[in-house]
């Protein structure tokens, strides 16, 4: 209980999930750039800028945002377990997530090899690497949550989390849900407008 | 002590997952209204400004944080706006070329 009890710091918040917070920090600076850059690069080149509804599959996209709305309920879920002292509930939370984000990762490597086959490629124009640029950080960070999510499913396994201290799966929550947060975003500036 | 720090009553986490839900069809709705182009991105700029703020207020919890929290995220939104608007301006075309 003891080590418990130190991880809250003077700012009354616990370490770790500040630690995680000012990473996001960091990560909102990453991405708000390279948004920042297909807008300014968009409104630089409008005159040969398709519309995205004729160049991507927005039915698939679309599909694959349920995905990632649904993955994030379902971290949200099992959390919500954990702490009520559910461990089998966090078990199957954490198990469909993983499986919503390597379903949404398969989709998009679908999209992504349909897409290179009709000649869009990251060099073949400003829009294509823009759109490759954009969705492949965030596909990376999908990648990095699925291999996060997967160390924190093996160690509630391993009965590591209690309802009293469940830290290591909210900051892994938090980390799913700003990546869900951002794909809501993206979703919106390049698939839709 | 630990305790103390993360007990917040627990948001109705599905009625935000059907939130988020009805809100992405409406913005594929949106998307293929016939209205002018300004009304529909600014529509969708609407919408995923409350998809997004559902998700960090009661996913993230970001509505039972402390003070702290809301500082260390709305910093480096000020800055990266700054950043955005300051390259924009700069790439407009102006009378001094």
């Amino acid at each position: 209980m003891e080590q418990v009890e130190s991880h809250i710091g003077q700012m009354g918040v616990d370490s770790r999930k500040l630690g995680v917070w000012l990473f996001l920090a960091s990560e909102i600076m990453f991405f708000t750039g390279l948004i920042g850059a297909y807008i300014v690069l968009r409104f630089a080149h409008l005159q040969e800028w398709p519309h995205p509804g004729a160049v991507l599959n927005i039915p698939l996209t679309g599909f694959n945002t349920f995905l990632l709305i649904c993955s994030s309920a379902t971290l949200v879920l099992g959390l919500a377990a954990g702490q009520r002292g559910y461990r089998e509930g966090l078990q199957v939370g954490l198990f469909l997530t993983i499986l919503l984000g390597s379903l949404f990762l398969l989709i998009q490597m679908k999209e992504y090899s349909i897409l290179i086959h009709e000649g869009l490629t990251i060099s073949s124009s400003m829009y294509g690497s823009c759109f490759f640029t954009l969705t492949g950080f965030h596909g990376a960070h999908v990648l990095v949550g699925v291999i996060w999510l997967i160390v924190v499913f093996i160690r509630s396994m391993q009965g590591k989390y209690t309802p009293e201290d469940s830290m290591g799966v909210e900051c892994v929550g938090l980390y799913w849900h700003f990546v869900d947060l951002v794909w809501i975003i993206l979703f919106t500036i390049v698939y839709l407008i | 002590m630990n305790e103390a720090e993360t007990a917040h009553p627990q948001p109705n986490y599905a009625g935000v997952f059907w939130s988020l839900f009805i809100l992405t069809i409406l913005e594929i709705a949106a998307a293929n209204m016939p209205f002018a182009k300004v009304i529909v991105v600014v529509l969708l700029i609407v919408l995923a400004v409350i998809k997004a703020s559902l998700v960090a207020l009661f996913y993230m919890h970001l509505k039972f944080e402390k003070f702290l929290i809301y500082l260390i995220v709305i910093f480096p939104l000020v800055l990266a706006v700054i950043l955005t608007v300051m390259t924009l301006l700069d790439q407009a075309p102006t009378p001094m070329g």
